[in-house]
């Protein structure tokens, strides 16, 4: 395999909303969601910001870091489960918006949390057959969690986007190898017109979550002849602190390799965003030489598992546009009532 | 060119005027200017009328022939003119260009606009038609926003204050207690304008004039025949318009309309006169910040003095140039399309010396200054008594 | 507004395009379609303008037109671009309170308005404090 990220580039819109919040107004008792969850905080959109803003601002950093002429992008491929609009693509109007039109092919795509990954392998295998000389692959959402759900406590917003290209292009890492596990699992859904989705409580554990996160990153492991011992960083989705601890524990990844990468505990879980985000903040500090493992989750339900060599150009592209880090550090924090009205839970 | 007088004046009261209709106000005010005047109807030749946006307000265009009929003036020659805020001062001088230039004898100059058969929302958001739909209403711009952003400017280069913005608003609204036409017989205090609703920062609810429905008419001569009609002929001695670029972020400055300054210099001009030999002015004062402009941009003090000329009560009443002695748009009321000939209405009876409890004494020249949205069009107009 | 109005000032109001005249370089936004200071000599071309500006005065809109009303209250702004041009626009992600003039912003993509709640979504430039 032949290709690796030319650029990379996140968003976190800047709001944030504690936990204390949330539970100051359902009545819950915010130590122990916050020990259950391993989560503190989350990012929160703007009353002007949704997944096309989002991507769009995390795809210009992106092409910033890229150093790559936007008509050169031969396919936008926009994965969330946010999509602002039902039928219409949010891949056009960032297509538009970095001046990558009209010379391209564009789609929006939906697996749950998993639709950015999806994307990175669909420009994967068009660059490798040389349909294209860049692709971008973006994961991004403005969660929704229903007012009262555990998940109010986690759904976030923000957004990662990749460039990908072929090795001499200049990427900052090459991918080794990719590799998915997909089966009918629905642990977590939203029907046509529902507002917000419903999930199946401990059910998007166990055999949904850590036996799909599980199954790809083996699966990848065992193609590639590695171990855990031969990944200096491993990212996993995010929905919470706990499950992405849990299971690099279980697939033998120490804490110390996932923590650089795990950023729900200050931003929540950004869905589509949530591996592309983790990602970023690795890259953000990784060293060329140094391996990262990207396991990727999407209710319904699948995993895709990347293996990540980082190279020479990080240092020089690194600094190219704001980092992770940026980012999670610029929050506003803000009251249940201000979130509600920017969640518009409340409308005037 | 022929010189041109007002003969006669008219004008609805001013207001929320639940039980009036479009075609209603308009007959009211021209009926009395025609009394006022002391002529037949049958002896006008033209009528020229301003109007914001009737299709917005009453949905109705072609108002045109639907007021020359209802006048009872068919089938003589009516015309609408347009320049949002600025149509009644546009359909004077458009009035005076006809009877100036010898093509019409007897003109009826009339503004008018119904601005409460819909919701407020509906009302203001007609308005900001008058601002750039693309590039200013697009983004979130409202009418008090862009006056605002001038506030702000001016605050900010010459220290104008929110009091002496206040106090322009306390000014008209007591000068409107003297006028029985106006919308408001109110005062307002300093504290009162202060302490109103945030509209659009620095501007408060009492910085801007209400939505009002009114109509008002002048009926214009050749100089040389006026006095078959009346006494007190009042001569428009100057006219002057000009246009500046309809968005405020593409004008050279946000401080002062130039369109103002372009205008007001050539009816000077063809006037003959200068800015202290006027005696009272009629200025737009949709915000209170635009007064504060106008008079400077009319020079009837230096840029950015405004504010303090206001504050030392040298435009009140008795004052060394009285400013809106009717109440102005804030406290008489502004019916967008009539206000420019409201403004000439105030100024006839001024100079004619009918102004009842508001009179400037030995008033002899006076000035009216209306502006179209944000300072897109300004047109100005110099009168003097007849003898 | 309707759609096609909208969509066909999309590269402008997505990316910045404003004009350059070639004949006297002056840089021109909101794009126009003669240079006001030449004319006929002038020759206007697409520009992408400098995403980097001032504010030169601002307001705090506390009364939205209709489709602003769950923005509000909110920063609106007249930014001169670093190129010369001035534009109106909302400042976002800000305490509307804490905006000066002189204030360096950066402009940014945003949801600046709909066509209500189930019509066209109205994408466009804010500007954010730097």
């Amino acid at each position: 395999m032949d290709v690796g990220i030319i650029g990379y580039g996140v968003y976190i819109p800047r709001y944030r909303l504690k936990v204390e919040e949330v539970a100051r107004v359902w009545g819950d008792d915010a130590e122990r969601v916050k020990r259950g969850l391993l989560l503190e905080e989350k990012s929160v959109p703007g009353p002007d910001e949704d997944t096309a803003t989002i991507a769009v601002e995390a795809a210009c950093n992106a092409v910033k870091r890229g150093g790559v002429d936007p008509k050169e992008i031969g396919a936008i491929y926009v994965g969330s489960e946010s999509h602002p609009y039902a039928v219409k693509p949010t891949a056009t109007i960032v297509a538009e918006a970095i001046e990558a039109t009209p010379n391209l092919t564009a789609a929006d795509y939906e697996f749950a949390c998993k639709a950015g990954t999806a994307g990175i392998q669909t420009c994967m295998g068009m660059v490798e057959a040389r349909m294209m000389k860049y692709g971008m692959a973006i994961g991004a959402d403005t969660a929704q969690g229903a007012p009262g759900d555990p998940l109010e406590y986690t759904a976030a917003a923000g957004g990662g986007a990749l460039i990908i290209g072929k090795n001499g292009a200049g990427a900052l890492a090459t991918i080794e190898g990719t590799c998915s596990y997909t089966t009918d699992t629905p642990d977590f859904w939203r029907r046509e017109m529902q507002p917000y989705p419903r999930h199946g409580g401990r059910f998007t554990g166990k055999p949904a979550y850590f036996k799909h996160v599980t199954s790809a990153a083996s699966a990848l492991l065992r193609q590639l002849q590695l171990t855990s011992r031969d990944f200096a960083y491993a990212v996993f989705h995010q929905p919470n602190g706990k499950f992405p601890l849990q299971v690099a524990k279980e697939l033998g990844f120490s804490s110390e390799q996932v923590l650089p990468g795990l950023l729900v505990v200050k931003i929540g879980n950004t869905y589509s965003g949530s591996t592309m985000i983790g990602l970023a903040a690795v890259l953000d500090q990784a060293k060329p030489g140094e391996r990262i493992l990207m396991v990727s989750y999407g209710s319904g339900a699948g995993s895709d598992a990347f293996s990540v060599m980082v190279q020479d150009a990080i240092e020089t592209k690194r600094d190219m546009a704001p980092k992770v880090l940026d980012y999670v550090n610029r929050g506003i924090n803000i009251d249940y009532s201000t979130y509600a009205r920017l969640r518009r839970l409340l409308v005037r | 060119m022929r010189k041109v007088a007002i003969i006669g004046v008219g004008l609805t009261k001013f207001g929320e005027l639940w039980d009036v209709s479009f075609r209603q106000m308009i007959v009211e005010a021209g009926a009395r200017a025609i009394e006022d005047a002391g002529i037949d109807g049958k002896q006008i030749d033209a009528m020229y009328v301003g109007n914001m946006s009737a299709g917005q307000f009453i949905h109705q265009e072609h108002i045109a022939s639907l007021i020359v009929d209802h006048a009872g003036l068919l089938p003589i020659p009516c015309t609408r003119v347009e320049a949002a805020c600025a149509s009644g001062g546009l359909a004077l001088r458009q009035a005076f260009i006809a009877v100036a230039s010898g093509i019409h004898d007897i003109v009826v100059a009339a503004g008018i606009e119904k601005m409460t058969d819909i919701l407020a929302e509906q009302t203001t958001e007609a308005l900001a038609t008058a601002a750039d739909q693309e590039w200013e209403a697009f983004v979130g711009s409202t009418f008090p926003g862009i006056y605002a952003l001038m506030a702000r400017r001016h605050m900010h280069e010459y220290g104008t204050t929110e009091e002496q913005m206040a106090m322009v608003a306390v000014k008209n609204h007591h000068n409107a207690c003297f006028n029985p036409c106006a919308q408001y017989h109110m005062e307002v205090t300093i504290e009162d304008v202060l302490k109103s609703a945030l509209v659009a920062s620095p501007l408060k609810l009492l910085d801007c004039s209400p939505i009002t429905d009114g109509a008002a008419c002048a009926i214009l001569v050749p100089a040389e025949k006026a006095r078959r009609y009346t006494d007190t002929p009042i001569l428009i001695a100057g006219t002057g318009q000009a246009s500046d670029a309809i968005s405020l972020h593409d004008r050279q400055t946000l401080t002062g309309l130039r369109a103002t300054v372009e205008a007001v210099r050539a009816a000077y001009k063809m006037a003959g006169v200068e800015a202290r030999d006027v005696d009272l002015a009629e200025v737009h004062d949709c915000f209170t910040i635009a007064e504060i402009m106008a008079i400077e941009d009319l020079g009837f003090c230096k840029k950015g003095e405004g504010g303090k000329i206001t504050e030392q009560g040298e435009t009140a009443l008795g004052g060394r140039i009285p400013i809106n002695t009717s109440g102005g748009l804030k406290g008489k009321g502004h019916p967008v399309g009539a206000t420019g000939i409201a403004q000439a209405v105030e100024i006839a009876q001024q100079l004619s010396g009918e102004a009842g409890k508001r009179q400037v004494e030995g008033a002899q020249i006076g000035l009216t200054h209306n502006v179209g949205g944000s300072g897109g069009t300004a047109v100005v107009h110099i009168f003097k008594r007849g003898d | 507004m309707g759609v096609p109005r909208f969509w066909r000032e999309i590269p402008n109001r997505y990316n910045l395009i404003g004009v350059k005249c070639k004949n006297c370089n002056r840089v021109l936004f909101p794009p126009r379609f003669i240079c006001p200071g030449c004319r006929r000599v002038g020759k206007l071309e697409p520009h992408k303008l400098k995403d980097r500006g001032k504010i030169v005065s601002f307001t705090v809109v506390h009364v939205p037109p209709n489709g602003f009303e769950g923005q509000a209250p909110y920063a609106l702004a007249i930014v001169e671009l670093e190129e010369g041009p001035r534009l109106t626009a909302q400042i976002t992600d800000c305490d509307p309170n804490q905006v000066k003039i002189g204030d360096d912003v950066e402009m940014v993509f945003r949801r600046v308005g709909q066509e209500g709640e189930d019509g066209v979504i109205y994408y466009g430039y804010k500007a954010r404090l730097v």
